[in-house]
């Protein structure tokens, strides 16, 4: 007992330096720099925490920004500097990948209100000497878009190559297409919606109350009291990662299955092995996420509304864009749902854009887009190759398709 | 010299576009706006949009096709024509194309009308079950046809919609809509050189026929 809590204190303070001093690169923006944000305040100073793989060219015209999804971060095809665990989404991005680095120069930033070194509420605030908490304005997606442009400025980069990401990433991909459309050659939305529905509000509302209904939460200011909302924080993982799975997944890997056991305990232990696969996701997670980033995050994607910003219409939101889409959705998803995609198609078509769309057949349900799935790794290929071809870019030198990475588990 | 190589690659991916679908092509207005509705491994949608400036879009319900498309760099859209249409604004194109995919849907009549009034034409091409062949073969051998143009036997077909020239001529008629161009073609792919349309119904193996709404 004594020790697994010294070893969670321990990467608990990893993690927390992780949020002050991150191991990737980092710009930061000083207070002649704010970045405005919806809340009607402005955040300065503000730190960025970023990473890029493979070489900008000469003309700056390969440069594809990769977004993350809620609980992502920067680290997308190298190794989480606490986890230890390959990048997100190497299957995807690396040399020979969909997302060639012997291509295209790859960046991928954390998000503002994240906790892997962009500004969030678990970084200090330079006003008070104290982490934000809950004194860190909140965070909506065009916030966190806006932040990645002034990167994104910062690098010298005039028009992006390719905007990509999946789930709250897919709305960060869309609403850079709304706001800078003359800087976005070609757009990746996958598994994502242009809002969220009230269903997606109320799973995040289960996670927000988990975290602020455990007693170490201190109404935010657990940082300074020495504690952590780890319960709370939990069980909002392992709510929200039911989400990420579809029944028939869940089915086929679980069942009814008993863990290490051959008759229920009748107690509430974790006799089925979902009980213990969810307790595992939620207590392996506490060690690399900040609560109250959890609370900023979620309710970003609460807010998120594009069509909102246009006067309801999200068809304007995308009117005479010269982008090309291409939007993914996955059969089994329920989170984002293909329907969700479909409403983001008929506008982009009725914006008279160039769209392409394609719904994957798989049982995976909304994770989909972080494991090994053929044919929408084939799909990202075919898009970029063609988008590539259409922007001049020349093919990758010296580089042969590496093999198809092992299938990742649940 | 590796950029030669490659476009004589892009190249050979599309196969030989068919008699219909040049025939489609040349009903079209260069530069003009196009959604091909059931677009396969979008070799129409290559030829529009390569060789008559085009822009060009497709709907094709499965993914082999769509990913075919994607990764040719066309632009495709994974659904299904029977329900998908309804959500497409009036007017959104100048084009609407059907080839060889009227009798595969589930509501003929609706989907047609979804063309005419997203479109400002219609072009449809579809086999002819009027065809002397197709009728001797029911009529004397008494067993659902199988020709060249329709080699599936009928338990294995995604063709559940069949009709003859005549009766498309007539379902234009019932939906308000006007022929500005049709062409019925022979045995060989040719278009015959007669227009009545019983010689048509009797001889084309397929027609082609561009539509527009009537004022």
């Amino acid at each position: 007992m004594d020790a697994r809590v010294t070893v969670a204190q321990t990467t608990k303070a990893a993690s927390q330096r992780e949020a002050d001093e991150p191991h990737s690169l980092v710009v930061r923006f000083g207070l002649d720099q704010p970045l405005a944000m919806d809340a009607g305040v402005s955040l300065a100073p503000l730190t960025i925490a970023y990473q890029t793989y493979g070489t900008l060219n000469a003309d700056k015209s390969n440069a594809i920004l990769v977004c993350h999804a809620l609980t992502g971060d920067q680290h997308v095809a190298s190794d989480h500097p606490i986890t230890k665990k390959p990048g997100w989404w190497w299957i995807m991005v690396g040399p020979g990948r969909p997302i060639d680095t012997n291509r295209y120069f790859v960046i991928s930033t954390n998000v503002v209100g994240g906790c892997m070194g962009t500004t969030g509420p678990a970084s200090l605030n330079p006003a008070t000497g104290r982490p934000y908490g809950l004194d860190l304005p909140l965070v909506t997606i065009r916030d966190m878009v806006n932040a990645q442009a002034m990167l994104i400025d910062h690098l010298g980069i005039e028009t992006l190559f390719c905007v990509a990401g999946g789930s709250m990433g897919g709305m960060q991909v869309l609403q850079w297409a709304a706001s800078f459309p003359s800087r976005v050659f070609a757009a990746l939305p996958i598994a994502t919606a242009a809002k969220h529905s009230s269903q997606n509000i109320a799973f995040h509302e289960v996670g927000r109350q988990a975290i602020m209904a455990d007693p170490n939460w201190c109404q935010g200011r657990y940082l300074e009291e020495g504690v952590f909302p780890t319960k709370g924080l939990s069980v909002a993982r392992m709510a929200a990662h039911i989400t990420y799975m579809s029944d028939e997944a869940l089915q086929s890997k679980f069942g009814r299955k008993l863990q290490g056991r051959e008759a229920p305990t009748f107690s509430f232990d974790a006799d089925f092995q979902i009980e213990n696969y969810l307790r595992h996701q939620g207590t392996s997670f506490v060690d690399r996420f900040d609560a109250n980033s959890y609370l900023y995050v979620t309710r970003a994607c609460d807010y998120f509304d594009l069509a909102a910003d246009y006067g309801g219409s999200l068809a304007l939101a995308f009117k005479g864009t010269k982008t090309r889409f291409c939007v993914v959705s996955f059969q089994s998803d329920w989170l984002y749902t293909t329907a969700a995609s479909r409403a983001i198609v008929h506008a982009l078509n009725a914006g008279g854009a160039s769209v392409s769309f394609v719904d994957i057949e798989t049982d995976r349900g909304h994770d989909a887009f972080l494991l090994n799935e053929p044919e929408f790794i084939a799909t990202t290929r075919g898009f970029l190759d063609a988008a590539a071809r259409a922007r001049g870019l020349p093919p990758a030198k010296g580089s042969s398709r590496t093999e198809s990475p092992e299938e990742e588990t649940l | 010299m590796a950029e030669g190589q490659n476009s004589r690659k892009r190249r050979a991916a599309f196969p030989a576009p068919r008699v219909d679908e040049l025939l489609i092509a040349d009903m079209v207005e260069p530069r003009s706006r196009v959604l091909d509705v059931g677009c396969g491994d979008g070799t129409l949608l290559h030829l529009l949009s390569e060789d008559r400036g085009v822009d060009a879009r497709g709907i094709e319900l499965s993914q082999r096709g769509v990913n075919d498309c994607v990764a040719k760099g066309l632009s495709v859209i994974q659904g299904d024509a029977d329900t998908d249409l309804e959500g497409y604004p009036d007017d959104a194109f100048d084009y609407v194309i059907l080839s060889q995919t009227l009798q595969a849907t589930r509501r003929p009549r609706q989907v047609l009308e979804h063309m005419l009034r997203i479109g400002r034409h219609a072009i449809v091409s579809f086999p002819n079950f009027g065809h002397w062949r197709i009728r001797a073969q029911l009529a004397l051998l008494g067993h659902m046809p199988i020709t060249h143009n329709l080699q599936a036997p009928w338990y294995d077909t995604p063709n559940i919609h069949f009709c003859t020239i005549s009766d498309f001529l007539a379902l234009a008629q019932t939906i308000d809509a006007r022929i500005e161009r049709g062409i019925a073609l022979g045995r060989f792919g040719t278009p015959l050189r007669f227009s009545e349309p019983w010689i048509w119904n009797l001889f084309g193996e397929q027609g082609v026929f561009r539509l527009t709404r009537k004022e």
